[in-house]
């Protein structure tokens, strides 16, 4: 390994400690993991991955997933824009309030949401008559992964709007133009790129969300049963070859993600380093 | 044509007219409502309800559902597992950033999308490899079995899939802050003679100890609260191997709801507690850039 000579000590200190760790927390137990899916031969590996019920999963996974990560694109750019742009009473105590599903372990949420969208809940009860099942339905867990993954968008958001300001948006005005066109053309251009990383930062966190989903979800095989689920119910089995399989699948959709958020998170840092230097 | 142009100049005494850089104040209006009438329905109610449901049948039922035997095991080992976990990862948050953030090596990269990792992994897939290399049919099963240990259905691998979970909280708060702080004053203190433990002490850990305490706060959270690894390796064993997450799961999955949310109102105290001190300490680390 090559460092730049600096003054400033504890390079192999803090080397050992951090591999030590990645080692043992990270890579030894992903280098398990291919192992295990090694050791699998390529024709079981198939069957299990393409199986209906496992297709049903994905399926389900990633529409339900995708959903909430689009309600999430929607109502968490209202709320950044308003906690940053309107003054209102009360403010810091919503704005603390946006955290809350990082805060709150997520078997708490499941159980909580399932009460409230339950056909007798709070919420259930007034959506019952007007033939909106939520609880035990695809609807249930949108729903749980929209509140998994509003936090993303809302965090990832609130400090470009803060940082743009408004002056692009009052030369716009000056320039003369209209109110949507500013926002159309001076506004969303420039929250894009976070915009995006947010949206792709709850969709990969709603992918593998496991506890407030299993509640609401009512788990039938091949309509209500997550990917995530699947993996658990064939750990339960003693099925670790099927596990694996899966998780195989769906780690692999996590790595992809992961390289999408890092792309546009590149593309967010160039972008706002390009304006301060125009 | 002329009292337009009139109005315009006259603009500071009169109501703002609708323009382009601003919302006009209905567009306004209605914004706001929607945000907190959304924030309302999809996050305040959520929290009431958790005491609304823990308090139905009364103080007393509450207090029988917390103080069952089992949910007071059940708190002991998510309080153990915490006090074991949360050390390690701000151990390891430290040393990763103080590398991450002040030197330059080849892979220091790769490295820090592996800290990023764990977030990324679902936490079912993060107690999965822990049986794969624990477990009774894992890599190290058998030699482990032979000499007794159990990881796997026990407290060390709760310990393990929690460390897995948490291990990026500290570290991915330290790293913007040490890089905004800059290596000029802990320069300054090696040059002026300073050992690396007397910097360390005396100049880095001060300036970024908000940051620290915040990481420390979120892993803590997550460490209590963390359900699906956990769920994996546990084994539900009551009295021995429930977390009080795990704990809730139980009795909602039994119907004894009111005790469920009971068990669950105290992990919702940790929430609000969790928030409470982040917003706190948000405007602490804001002041000090």
């Amino acid at each position: 390994m090559l460092r730049r000579q600096s003054v400033l000590p504890g390079f192999s200190l803090s080397l050992g400690v951090t591999s030590a760790f990645i080692g043992l927390l990270v890579l030894l137990p992903l280098a398990a993991l291919a192992a295990k899916a090694a050791s699998l031969r390529p024709a079981a590996f198939w069957a299990t991955v393409s199986d209906p019920r496992a297709l049903a999963a994905y399926r389900l996974s990633f529409g339900a997933s995708l959903a909430a990560a689009a309600l999430n694109g929607v109502f968490g750019l209202l709320v950044a824009w308003v906690l940053v742009r309107q003054p209102f009473p009360g403010k810091r105590l919503v704005d603390a309030l946006v955290d809350l599903p990082f805060a709150l372990p997520t078997a708490v949420a499941g159980i909580t949401l399932t009460t409230l969208y339950g056909p007798n809940g709070w919420i259930g009860r007034h959506l019952e008559p007007l033939g909106l099942r939520v609880a035990f339905t695809e609807l249930g867990i949108t729903v749980a992964l929209t509140f998994i993954g509003l936090p993303f968008v809302v965090r990832t958001l609130q400090p470009v709007i803060e940082e743009m300001g408004t002056d692009a948006e009052e030369a716009a005005a000056s320039l003369g133009a209209g109110r949507a066109q500013t926002l159309w053309r001076v506004v969303l251009p420039t929250l894009l790129p976070a915009w995006l990383t947010g949206v792709t930062l709850a969709l990969s966190r709603a992918l593998g969300e496991y506890g407030s989903v299993v509640f609401i979800a009512g788990n039938m095989p091949m309509k209500t049963e997550i990917a995530p689920l699947l993996i658990m119910t064939k750990l339960e089995q003693y099925d670790y070859a099927g596990a694996t399989a899966i998780a195989l699948v769906m780690l692999f959709a996590s790595l992809l993600l992961l390289l999408a958020i890092g792309t546009l998170q590149a593309w967010s840092v160039r972008r706002s380093l390009g304006e301060a230097a125009s | 044509m002329s009292a337009i142009v009139a109005a315009r100049r006259a603009q500071p005494l009169t109501p703002p007219a609708p323009s382009a850089s601003e919302d006009s104040r209905p567009v306004r209006l209605a914004l706001t409502g929607a945000a907190l009438v959304f924030l309302g329905l999809f996050l305040f109610v959520p929290l009431l309800a958790v005491f609304a449901e823990a308090l139905s049948k009364g103080g007393e039922a509450w207090v029988a559902a917390v103080s069952e035997p089992e949910a007071r095991a059940a708190l002991w080992l998510t309080l153990k597992v915490a006090a074991l976990s949360v050390p390690l990862v701000t151990v390891f948050g430290v040393a990763a950033a103080w590398l991450i953030a002040r030197f330059d090596f080849r892979g220091r990269r790769l490295l820090l999308a592996l800290i990023d990792l764990p977030f990324a992994v679902s936490p079912v897939i993060a107690g999965l490899v822990f049986v794969l290399l624990f477990g009774r049919q894992g890599l190290f099963g058998p030699a482990l079995a032979e000499h007794g240990v159990k990881v796997i259905f026990a407290v060390p691998g709760i310990v393990l899939a929690t460390l897995f979970v948490t291990l990026p909280f500290v570290a991915r708060e330290l790293i913007p802050l040490l890089e905004s702080e800059g290596r000029d004053e802990e320069e300054a203190a090696r040059t002026l003679g300073a050992s690396g433990l007397q910097m360390f002490w005396r100049v880095t850990l001060p300036n970024i100890r908000f940051g620290l305490l915040y990481g420390v706060i979120l892993a803590n959270a997550r460490a209590m609260g963390e359900f699906g690894a956990v769920s994996v390796v546990s084994g539900h064993i009551r009295g021995l191997t429930n977390t009080l997450p795990l704990h809730v799961e139980i009795l909602y999955n039994e119907y004894r709801f009111q005790a469920a949310f009971a068990v669950a109102s105290l992990l919702a105290f940790l929430a609000i507690g969790t928030l409470v001190a982040k917003a706190l300490l948000e405007r602490r680390i804001g002041g000090s850039r």
